[in-house]
């Protein structure tokens, strides 16, 4: 049987985790009140270190958030996916990437030095990675912090037995249904179009720009975009953007950056580099 | 009595982000206790190199899931001091109202779900949800107009998304405001059934004066601005924290430790208290007088009550500033102001949940970020919790070991630590 299907006869063991992050994915969670409670009638919490003492490591449901950044934290991740027969990933530091993996710019030997002086050596990181990156997921929801939408869906399928597959859609197509006027009309660079949808697009509701937080949409079409922002013959709302900044390749691709494993920057390769 | 014991908690529970206590005493005496953060570090000061200065700002706030709205903040005001950019009193009225939304939720979270369940006698608030409902629809009731404020404000509280280099991306409707007035005076009951609560309980007796360190602002209970302040009589103005703070590197810990006139000194909850009693609203004075809390108060496990003190000031004062912006309109040419790069440098501070906050950064002329420094409050307390640590073990070496354990977890709790932003600082040498 796919383990995905699983079905529970009891209220399933619940758990959740973090490795290194803001936990402002776990704190969403919180959030949910009402929504909680009624959770809470599905299934048992046994282990959340941030809001109970009780532990247990018999749990049927693992919730983990943050990026993989030490060996020893490799390790603990393996042990969870060991325990669990669900592993869900919480938010884009686990599910794809996201700024923690900025440091994978830089000799971690560098970063070190910058932040523990002479003091480094009693420190330990290697180049940052999502969770699933490292051991196999079974359901991922994304977002900075995670989608609250998302999350209570992906807990009801995992309750009913069923398979998530997560937008795949550009935030374009949220944008536009919910009526939000197109940033790059306010003369600002959005990411939205080669973006994962399913936030709602929440960002330009208020006037900011998509910087990307739920990862690149499986299809998105990169050199098109990039082309897009840097060309002279750019679509005529894109040029008077591209006009005011003047954007070079690379600068583009420093956006992208923010919560993307850009494909040039394989995470082979800065472990090799780190060597 | 305990004459011989090790004291070993490994991921100490109910904080934010991960922190172990060891503890050794030996023939009844004290030989080492420690709170050592062994959070991953994120290096959040290398990763802004090179970034945009409105990247820099949307990156920043992500050194915390729950402080994220001071975080933002104190990024805003560096970065618009660097650039030479002046905000209008609105947007300034609004990011205070946020900071209210945000100490709310944060306070009221440490308040009832990390700190109460010690209180209590209990490993959490789980058991609570079947034998007092009441009380766990109470907190959550609390908690959640912090975040709905904070989102009113700022799009959403974790992580904002309306606040910018310059202002806002989004005009406020003053429709919105009053009703978000309507919910914060009915919240201000449950406020008084959390003190008639607080009033029931009674704290370790245990007390260490130490310095105080927070904002001080000359009109108003210090948040979004201010000098720096300590209690031991220094005032410096932000731009020269550089003067006031040093911090050190310890090997058992990735976040580092600070000092300034004494060896270690508190900020947060207590130390804002302590320093600017006098500004409180009238109402939280008589909360606090309500709970016996006269400045100045020694005793670390009363920050949780000085916190719930300020929640009430917080309820307040954003009554009043919702008054003031209804009055006045919030004019949408007011909301937001232009921002051209330039090479700088700008340094500023806010009062996190937690305590003083500050952020450092330099711009080139195109306003890349050059380098970035942050302070954080919970590395500022680490000094101080581990002085409290040694002074108050003594006071408890003749109970059982677990109960050492259990009364050691709770002092570091009452701190109300928040790990993951503590630990990823950059070496703060002289300039």
């Amino acid at each position: 049987m796919d383990k995905r299907m699983v079905r529970f006869g009891n209220k399933p063991q619940i758990a959740f985790f973090d490795f290194a992050c803001c936990e402002g994915c776990q704190l969403s969670v919180l959030q949910l009140e009402e929504h909680l409670l009624d959770m809470l009638n599905h299934v048992d919490v046994v282990t959340w270190r941030e809001a109970m003492s009780e532990q247990s490591n018999d749990y049927d449901i693992a919730f983990c958030e943050g990026s993989i950044t030490r060996e020893e934290d490799v390790e603990r991740i393996r042990a969870i996916r060991e325990q669990a027969s669900i592993l869900v990933t919480l938010g884009s530091c686990a599910s794809g990437g996201c700024h923690n993996d900025l440091k994978n710019q830089w000799p971690m030997a560098e970063m070190l030095d910058l932040v523990y002086g002479d003091m480094a050596e009693h420190f330990d990181t290697i180049p940052s990675r999502p969770i699933t990156a490292v051991v196999d997921v079974d359901y991922r929801t994304y977002g900075c912090p995670v989608s609250l939408p998302e999350f209570v869906t992906v807990v009801k399928r995992i309750l009913t037995g069923q398979r998530y597959e997560p937008p795949n859609q550009p935030v374009c197509v949220e944008c536009k249904l919910n009526d939000h006027l197109c940033v790059y009309e306010k003369g600002l660079v959005c990411l939205g179009p080669v973006t994962r949808c399913g936030c709602g697009a929440i960002c330009t509701q208020f006037g900011d720009p998509c910087r990307g937080c739920r990862g690149l949409m499986d299809a998105a079409n990169l050199e098109a975009a990039v082309k897009a922002l840097t060309r002279e013959q750019a679509h005529s709302i894109v040029r008077r953007v591209v006009e005011r900044y003047r954007f070079t390749e690379e600068e583009i691709e420093a956006k992208l950056r923010i919560y993307n494993n850009w494909p040039e920057l394989k995470l082979e390769e800065s472990v090799a580099n780190d060597d | 009595m305990t004459t011989d014991a090790r004291i070993h908690v490994h991921h100490l529970t109910r904080v934010e982000g991960h922190g172990d206590i060891v503890a050794e005493i030996a023939d009844g005496a004290l030989k080492q206790a420690r709170f050592a953060i062994v959070e991953a570090p994120r290096f959040f000061e290398g990763i802004l190199r090179g970034q945009a200065y409105s990247d820099v700002t949307h990156i920043a706030s992500r050194i915390c899931g729950i402080c994220a709205c001071s975080h933002k903040c104190a990024a805003l005001k560096a970065t618009e001091v660097a650039l030479d950019v002046e905000i209008t009193p609105q947007i300034e009225a609004l990011r205070r109202l946020c900071f209210h939304g945000e100490v709310l939720s944060s306070h009221l979270l440490h308040i009832y779900f990390l700190a109460a369940p010690d209180f209590l006698g209990l490993p959490s608030v789980m058991p609570l949800i079947g034998s007092d409902p009441d009380l766990v629809r109470r907190a959550m009731r609390l908690k959640q107009i912090g975040y709905d404020l904070a989102a009113l404000v700022a799009g959403r509280h974790t992580h904002p998304v309306a606040m910018a280099v310059g202002g806002f991306s989004f005009v406020h409707d003053p429709a919105d405001l009053l009703a978000m007035r309507e919910r914060l005076v009915a919240i201000r009951e449950d406020l008084g059934a959390s003190a008639e609560l607080f009033a029931t309980i009674e704290l370790p007796a245990f007390e260490r004066p130490t310095e105080y360190v927070s904002l001080k602002h000359p009109d108003r209970y210090a948040f979004y601005d201010g000098d720096i302040f300590s209690s031991d009589g220094h005032r410096l103005p932000v731009r020269r924290y550089r003067e006031a703070i040093k911090e050190r590197v310890v090997e058992y810990s990735t976040a580092k430790h600070a000092s300034w006139n004494r060896d270690e000194y508190q900020v947060g909850a207590l130390a804002r208290f302590n320093n600017n009693y006098d500004q409180l609203h009238p109402d939280a004075k008589a909360v606090a007088e309500k709970l016996g809390m006269a400045p100045p108060v020694h005793n670390p496990f009363a920050i949780t009550v000085a916190q719930l003190i300020e929640c009430v000031h917080c309820v307040e004062d954003a009554i009043e500033i919702i008054d003031e912006l209804v009055e006045s309109g919030v004019a949408p040419d007011a909301q937001r102001v232009p921002v051209e790069p330039q090479a700088g440098t700008g340094v500023a501070a806010v009062e996190a949940p937690r305590g003083i906050l500050f952020h450092e950064y330099e711009y080139d002329e195109d306003g890349k970020c050059l380098s970035a420094n942050h302070v954080i409050p919970t590395a500022q307390n680490l000094g101080s919790l581990e002085a409290d640590m040694r002074e108050f073990i003594p006071h408890i070496v003749d109970q059982s070991s677990d109960r050492i354990t259990h009364l050691l977890g709770m002092l570091v709790r009452a701190y109300d630590p928040c790990i993951s932003c503590s630990a990823h600082m950059v070496h703060l040498g002289e300039r």
